[in-house]
């Protein structure tokens, strides 16, 4: 595209009252661009006068000097043009008072001595937008070569089957991929079923049946039993996918990492690269490798996980005190439902009727009132419910449950109400301390109950709600043939669970494409499960459509950038490919990555990762942030007596920056020494701006993200920790150029600690200054 | 080449709610590809969220989210939002409604730059809903920093009117419009998800709880208020009646739920809630001692079990199993003391405290205002969903009492469910 520049600058809300408007305009002018002024530009005649300029001048790149782009940002959007927004408003002249930063007087103008902090900071900006503007250019869309609008489910219990109607009803193709030999998984295995409407009191048929029943009305969807996910490769949009029976070996079947303990040596040492790929090869014998694609594969442009769960089956003597493993009657819930399926509720050393059952919610070891692993509401639940069963079998029958916590949070409390109406079931708190053999029976002892210190039950059944296990704690299921491992997600948060750490976006996922539902997720109900399906279902639609309109899914929606790699200057480091948060990246034998965009969610950690900086976007990329770097411009003594320091921020936009504009909101003042240049993750930190920064005689840099750890707000997940990483690693780099490594900072900051950035700048600004200037100001 | 074995995306939905599970709704069709429109009756959307300080178990900042949501929606032309919206009348059947929405005027157009000059001019005081009433904004005012959208409203019933003009008089960008008249909008759309959500229960209806009677017991709703940075506090937690910094506090869970007088259901988020402000009170006072007065601590689930044995960990918290019957006031303090019977022991517990924070449930919007459509609901005001007849969906609280990831993951599959109307048609 032939540029044509057009800068605008907007000397309304202040800016004009605290900006040396002459001298401002004078800095584009210089470079030859055009400028105009308007007091009010994102009014009806400011708006006019960019519209004319576009369709009569052909303006096509367009700074907008003004206010934040987080607001007006329907207002300054022209098809087809480049725009980019310069805040002389949150970030300059509301956060930057004249009271604090005075303008000079007639006398300092040429003394020498005296410079407008304010007024080069303004200055700056705009510098460093043209700068930018020059290296940015329209993003095209990325498509996939055949878009596959097809979704594979796999698991074919309640929320697969949920999930794949919920598909096909809004008109797509769906194959339901399960391992056994038929439908239903654990729904089908149960008696009955939780009520979920007023008036809460009667079980319910399971519903399973009838879905299954339902799948029949549907030509759109496929049902493949007895098979399981060899590999999947390829990207959202253009998966290729090759099934296969179980317990089959084939050569498509994906490749795993190797196992830690297998990269050393006899001695403990660890193998080198080439050892270490040497004995992956032979781990991985028979399989071919990631990037051979099947040509028999099938395609599909998303998939469902949905493979569910297992019961915790629990180890060795881990339960002793409850008689678990040792007495034949005590058993798990799991155990109790499969018996309740089949009849009347019988105890399995002998088959006779058990008409008095103790249901035990929480182990309880000391203080300890934690239920079961993998527990949840649905626990409580389905004791209550089994509760019923007993109820239900003999009219002589009693049920106890014995819990810490009743957990039926929400409309499942109605169903609890209810059960409390029946005189044969007794629900107490209480701790289980023993559980022993009683002549034919048992008997159960707990203290700390409701009624009473310690309470003595005699039981001829005894059953422990111990919890739901995903089956992705014990198999990779999706099997990715992805570089970064076959797996869901490997981030050790949720035990196992394919869960998202994300309150607000609980479908949120390391894998663009795949979206796990049901209890492979969270411990749910069957009515709980069949919701998420739904949510996973258009979840997997989403992306679909947007790999078909070769853009972004969130949290950078709608995005058409995708990363371009310059692969000649490739040194097949790997970096991208490790660090990259999606596993979007896949390196060949010799290490060179092999982008897979629509896998892509266009954060730039692959960017900030690379060390031959061959990676950018469109309208991103390293050449773009560095020129803004090299445009901030830096006084030293041949300018000033006392020169002003000179401090780069790289901000995160997704919450700093918006925090930057709130304190601005807010009018709260910071140091007008420094320059902050949004980036999309801090992940996306390239290093070589810092270390460019600083040879040019920048004071300072630091950055400005989110916080990390266990409960990180990254947006892509660890950007900010890897970018503490890069700058730990950049503290050597410096003192071999004799640089104090207290110039390069980072900091974490959460959206709504707006109030506090002002202080973290101002103290960073006085550590660098109290350093002293760079030495390698001036050269 | 693509092969398209899809409907096109044609159709368009109305979201009647613009709060946490509205906006999910919206953006998950709208990216989808579908034509949105989110009609929210407050001048901003984010909701309930918007007022609380942090979210369980991770203690982030809901505004990160509504963020990441409010760009997503600057970034997609296909959604129509209209502010201080509310659905006046619905008429016809799945796949095609003709919706009358009522808008009430804003007096402020879309000049506003949200320069701030209005406010400094305006006489009038109101009461602050968005803080619960603990403080006042003029009648012109912002709804809060990270509102979207970014323009300034005037509280018709405050302002008074074209007789003062004051905030007129200063706008330079004629942004004032106080005669500006509420208008209709008709909208054609295929779908409709309700998204209505939820009113803290009103806690002054709890006779025994001392709510309004004394200064220092206060709700969870404004606890998150006065723990947040851009509360009328500014995130300092200070007890309402003397501005003290409050040495000990009580938790008095299920104030108002599961109890047949109130709501008989359970509100779901209480428990979470209350051990969250827990860790509000102990991070600015290290010394201050909670107490969490419950029937059950519902922390169902891995990550909630985890977040209830962290906070168990801390001696200074102190959880007691028993429903309070009773809360009084030492009338020369303005301490509360909160007497329960505990559960376990029998003992009657009577615990003096410095200030008390009432765990009020979640009642559904259309408990107390009927929605104009033809919608089913439970005994309590939950709206039940017929997916066999479609066109009409609850999300979110409006269906059930649930958390935001439970709100979130169910307004995602209720666009689905909408799709599947327009699809069908």
């Amino acid at each position: 595209m032939d540029k044509k520049y057009g800068v605008y600058i907007c000397t309304g809300c202040g800016i004009g009252d605290a900006l040396v408007m002459e001298d401002l305009c004078a800095v584009p002018e210089e470079e030859g661009f055009s400028v105009k002024t308007h007091p009010f530009l994102c009014g009806a005649e400011g708006l006019e006068l960019l519209k004319k300029d576009i369709a009569d001048d052909g303006v096509n790149t367009l700074m907008i000097a003004a206010c934040s782009r987080r607001v007006n940002y329907d207002v300054f959007k022209f098809e087809g043009c480049i725009v980019d927004r310069v805040n002389l408003r949150e970030q300059v002249v509301w956060s930057h008072p004249r009271s604090e930063f005075p303008a000079l007087t007639e006398d300092q103008k040429d003394d020498g001595e005296s410079f407008d902090r304010l007024q080069m900071l303004a200055e700056d900006y705009l510098k460093m937008s043209m700068a930018k503007l020059e290296k940015i250019d329209l993003p095209e869309p990325y498509k996939v070569e055949t878009l596959s609008r097809k979704i594979m489910v796999i698991g074919g219990g309640i929320t697969g089957i949920s999930a794949a109607l919920d598909a096909a009803k809004a008109g797509y193709e769906v194959t339901i991929v399960e391992k056994e030999s038929s439908l239903g998984g654990y729904a089908a295995k149960m008696r009955k079923q939780l009520p979920n409407e007023d008036p809460y009191e009667n079980l319910i048929p399971p519903v399973i049946e009838s879905k299954i029943k339902e799948l029949e009305g549907y030509d759109n969807i496929t049902v493949k039993t007895e098979t399981i996910v060899a590999r999947l490769a390829g990207e959202p949009g253009d998966f290729i996918v090759t099934l296969k029976k179980p317990g089959e070996k084939i050569e498509f079947d994906v490749p795993f990492p190797l196992p830690e303990e297998m990269k050393f040596d006899e001695n403990g040492k660890e193998l080198d690269v080439e050892d270490q790929h040497k004995r992956y090869l032979e781990y991985n014998e028979g399989k071919l490798d990631i990037l051979q694609f099947d040509p028999d594969g099938e395609k599909f442009g998303a998939v469902v996980l949905a493979a569910g769960w297992r019961p915790d089956q629990p180890e060795g003597d881990e339960f002793a005190h409850l008689g678990f493993g040792e007495l034949p009657d005590v058993i798990t819930n799991c155990q109790f439902e499969e018996i309740a399926a089949k009849g009347k509720v019988t105890r399995p050393s002998d088959g006779k009727e058990a008409k008095s059952v103790a249901f035990i919610q929480s182990p309880g070891k000391g203080d300890d009132d934690a239920d079961f692993k993998y527990c949840g509401s649905v626990t409580s639940l389905v004791a209550l419910k089994q509760a019923k069963y007993v109820r239900e079998d003999y009219d002589d029958s009693k049920a106890y449950i014995f819990y810490q916590h009743m957990r039926t949070p929400g409309l499942t409390e109605n169903f609890y109400k209810s059960i409390q109406q029946d005189e044969g079931i007794f629900l107490t708190k209480g701790d289980v301390i023993s559980v022993s053999t009683n002549g034919d029976g048992m008997i159960l002892e707990a203290d700390n109950t409701l009624l009473g210190e310690k309470v003595k039950v005699i039981a001829d059944l005894v059953v422990l709600a111990t919890g739901m296990v995903p089956v992705t704690v014990d198999d990779p299921v999706v099997n990715m043939a992805y570089r970064q491992g076959p797996s869901f997600r490997e981030i050790g948060l949720f035990d196992g669970f394919c869960d998202s750490n994300y309150i607000c976006f609980p479908y949120e996922t390391q894998r663009t494409g795949i979206y796990a539902a049901g209890g492979i997720r969270r411990s749910m109900t069957m009515e709980e499960s069949m919701e998420d399906a739904t949510g996973a279902a258009l979840k997997a639609i989403q992306c679909i459509e947007s790999v078909n309109r070769g853009v972004s899914v969130h949290p950078r929606s709608g995005d058409m950038t995708f990363p371009d790699f310059f692969f000649q200057r490739c040194t097949q480091c790997k970096r991208c490919t490790e660090e990259c948060p999606f596993g979007a990246l896949d390196d060949d034998e010799k290490g060179t990555p092999k982008p897979n965009p629509s896998r892509c969610r266009r954060c730039g950690t692959c960017m900030g990762a690379c060390p031959e900086r061959i990676i950018g976007f469109a309208d991103f990329n390293i050449d773009s942030v560095g020129s803004m770097v090299k445009a901030i411009g830096v006084p030293s003594e041949d300018d000033y007596y006392e020169p002003p320091f000179r401090i780069v921020g790289f901000v995160c936009e997704n919450d700093a920056m918006p925090a930057l504009d709130i304190a601005g909101l807010n009018r709260l003042v910071y140091s007008a020494d420094v320059r902050l240049i949004p980036i999309r993750c801090l992940g996306s930190m390239n290093v070589i701006w810092i270390k460019d920064a600083l040879a040019q005689g920048l004071d300072g840099a630091f950055l400005l993200g989110c916080n990390h750890g266990d409960d990180y707000q990254c947006h892509f997940i660890k950007g900010s920790e890897l970018s503490e990483i890069r700058v730990q690693k950049i503290g050597e780099a410096l003192s071999s150029l004799a640089l104090e490594e207290e110039r390069v900072a980072q900091f974490q900051v959460a959206i709504d600690e707006y109030d506090k950035i002002p202080k973290m700048i101002n103290d960073f600004v006085e550590q660098v200054e109290a350093l002293g200037p760079n030495p390698f100001k001036g050269f | 080449m693509t092969e398209d074995k899809t409907a096109p995306a044609n159709g368009s939905i109305l979201v009647v709610g613009g709060g946490i599970s509205g906006l999910t709704t919206a953006l998950e069709a709208a990216e989808v590809g579908y034509e949105v429109f989110l009609v929210e009756k407050n001048p901003y959307l984010g909701g309930r969220v918007a007022q609380l300080n942090q979210y369980f178990p991770k203690l982030c900042p809901p505004s990160c989210g509504l963020e990441i949501n409010f760009r997503r929606i600057k970034d997609n032309p296909k959604i129509t939002v209209l502010t201080q919206g509310e659905v006046e009348k619905i008429e016809g059947t799945p796949g095609s409604y003709d919706v009358t929405v009522a808008l009430s005027p804003r007096l402020v157009n879309a000049n506003c730059t949200a320069c701030n000059d209005c406010v400094e001019a305006c006489p009038v005081e109101r009461d602050n809903e968005y803080n619960f009433n603990m403080d006042k904004t003029k009648a012109i005012y912002r709804p809060f920093e990270m509102a979207f959208p970014m323009r300034y409203a005037i509280d018709a019933a405050a302002c008074k009117g074209s007789e003062c003009g004051e905030c007129a008089k200063v706008c330079k960008y004629d942004a004032i419009d106080l005669d500006m008249a509420a208008q209709t909008q008709n909208l054609k759309v295929g779908a409709v998800v309700w998204a209505t959500g939820w009113e803290p229960y009103d806690a002054a209806k709890i006779d025994n709880l001392g709510f309004g009677q004394y200064p220092n017991v206060i709700t969870n709703m404004m606890m998150e208020r006065l723990a947040a940075p851009n509360g009328p506090t500014k995130g300092k937690i200070t007890r309402p009646s003397d501005d003290k910094e409050p040495a000990s506090v009580a938790f008095v869970q299920c104030a108002g739920s599961r109890d047949e007088n109130y709501l008989p259901y359970c509100s779901y988020i209480c428990c979470m809630a209350s051990l969250k402000q827990a860790t509000y009170i102990r991070e600015q006072y290290p010394d201050a001692k909670v107490y969490i007065f419950y029937i059950d601590v519902r922390a169902p689930g891995q990550r909630y079990e985890k977040f209830y044995q962290k906070i168990k960990e801390d001696e200074n918290v102190i959880l007691i199993k028993g429903k309070v019957a009773e809360v009084s006031e030492d009338t020369a303090t303005g301490n509360i003391t909160v007497v329960a019977e505990n559960a376990v022991t029998g003992e009657k517990v009577s615990q003096a405290v410095e200030m008390a924070v009432l765990a009020t449930g979640m009642q559904p919007t259309a408990a107390n205002a009927k929605l104009p459509a033809d919608l089913t609901y439970n005994e309590d005001g939950f709206i039940i969903n017929d997916f066999e007849k479609g066109g009409m969906f609850a999300a979110g609280c409006a269906n059930k009492p649930s958390d935001v990831v439970t709100s979130n993951q169910n307004a995602t599959g209720m666009a689905l469910k909408a799709i599947q109307t327009l699809v069908r048609k």
